[in-house]
């Protein structure tokens, strides 16, 4: 909002005020957080554990797959506590059977829409999802499967991308975006026939904008991005890069 | 005392899993004592027999046959286990089920055939249009996941329930295991 010039001044120096402090329960233990924060930092500050897919320290927040949902005392539908900010006096639940029921839901459902075949995939035994089904106690799809049609595109050199384990998490068009520039990657069409594509829905080997870093294959929760050539055991994700790199940079908050 | 009886049935599968049953190795004599083994690949009984205490089931559900298979089994038996990654989640043999049966058949049978090229029709049960988990039939009381589930989870879900027990299978095995 812009003020009259005698009230700028003012106005420019509430804007760097510290944050407010403010406390509220999780799971019934008082925490404090800054106005800022979400329910899933300060959760993780006090050292309780949500489950994440989506999200990545060091990336920008999205929302995209509400693992980390949580009930909020007082409101009848359930809240992703990585984009929610904490609230004074909010009561936050993060392990009712309400919560873990309902995540163990969206989970089979990221399973059941596209082709998970674990046993052929690059990335068995070190892979996000993979685990997810073992720490949330998922034993099997009671949807149908959709047994959707999905490609793999692998015209680039180095890299290859199997649609059909993408759970559109977006980390590949965060990382892409944020920290290399470059911007290559982007979501294409709505719900369930949702893509990741490179450029303008070219092949990626035909990219004009990649510059071949494969920050977006090390971030990939899944063995959706892989580098060619590697076996599984050679195919493990590095992501202690993201933070060093913001740090690097001076964008780490403090 | 009464031997538990055991079933074990291989639908769409790669017998992998039940590799990884004899992988028990020694234990298997000590197991033997205990279980009668009354219908499996293993054996040779060609009818499925009435009152299975506990049937082991690997495989996708593919072909009539083992639509059939499935729906006696669930029927001759009080716990019916889903047996490695094909029966609980349709895992390899499922990968055909994004490209239509036609397309399937003449790939493997006509074009990437060198003599005889034709689709076998006769004498074989009729693939179904997609290959699914077991459980979308018929009710399933245990999922044992794991490409192949591990030997040692096997025998740890026959001990329980040979000892009248709820198999704790969680976290043990899991998909692609
Ligand atoms: S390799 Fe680097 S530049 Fe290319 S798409 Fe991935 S993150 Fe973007
Ligand atoms: S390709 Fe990987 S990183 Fe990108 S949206 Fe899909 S699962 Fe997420
Ligand atoms: S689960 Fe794996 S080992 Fe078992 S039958 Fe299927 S492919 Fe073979």
């Amino acid at each position: 909002m812009r003020y009259p010039a005698f009230l700028q001044r003012v106005a420019d120096l509430a804007d760097v005020q510290p944050a407010r402090v403010l406390t509220f329960s999780i799971n019934g233990q008082m925490v404090s957080a800054r106005e800022d924060e979400t329910i899933l930092t300060v959760a993780r500050e006090n050292g309780i554990a949500i489950p994440t897919l989506c999200h990545l320290d060091g990336l920008s927040e999205r929302g995209a797959c509400r693992i980390c949902i949580v009930e909020i005392t007082g409101s009848p539908k359930l809240s992703p506590a990585c984009v929610t900010l904490a609230r004074q006096d909010m009561e936050v639940i993060t392990n009712s059977e309400r919560v873990m029921d309902y995540r163990r839901k969206i989970l089979e459902l990221l399973f059941a829409e596209r082709n998970h075949v674990c046993s052929v995939c690059v990335s068995n035994g070190h892979c996000d999802l993979q685990a997810l089904t073992i720490e949330l106690g998922m034993t099997h799809v009671h949807y149908e499967y959709l047994h959707s049609k999905h490609v793999v595109d692998a015209s680039h050199d180095r890299f290859s991308v199997d649609h059909n384990r993408c759970v559109l998490c977006q980390r590949c068009v965060r990382v892409c975006d944020e920290i290399e520039g470059a911007h290559t990657w982007d979501v294409m069409s709505r719900g369930y026939l949702s893509t990741v594509i490179t450029d303008l829905n070219q092949p990626w080997g035909e990219s004009s904008t990649c510059t071949g870093c494969g920050k977006c294959v090390q971030v990939c929760p899944t063995g959706a991005l892989s580098e060619k050539g590697k076996s599984i055991s050679e195919m493990t994700k590095k992501r202690q890069f993201l933070p060093y790199l913001k740090m690097m940079r001076g964008e780490e908050k403090t | 005392m009464n031997r538990l009886r055991l079933a074990t049935a291989w639908l769409d599968g790669c017998s992998g899993c039940h590799m990884s049953l004899l992988d028990i190795d020694e234990k298997l004599v000590e197991l033997s004592e205990k279980i009668e083994l009354v219908y499996s690949p293993l054996v040779d009984f060609k009818v499925i027999p009435e009152n299975i205490d506990v049937a082991l089931i690997e495989g996708a559900v593919s072909s009539e046959a083992d639509r059939e298979e499935i729906f006696i089994l669930r029927a001759r038996s009080a716990i019916l286990v889903s047996f490695g990654d094909c029966a609980v989640t349709a895992n390899v043999p499922g990968m055909r089920n994004k490209f239509s049966l036609e397309d399937t058949l003449s790939r493997s049978y006509v074009e990437n055939a060198t003599l005889g090229k034709c689709i076998p029709l006769d004498n074989v049960p009729k693939l179904l249009e997609y290959a699914k988990p077991v459980h979308e039939y018929v009710k399933v009381d245990y999922f044992l996941p794991g490409c192949p589930p591990p030997a040692g989870v096997i025998l740890s879900t026959l001990t329980d329930l040979l000892n009248g027990r709820l198999p704790a299978i969680e976290g043990k095995t899991r998909f692609g295991a």
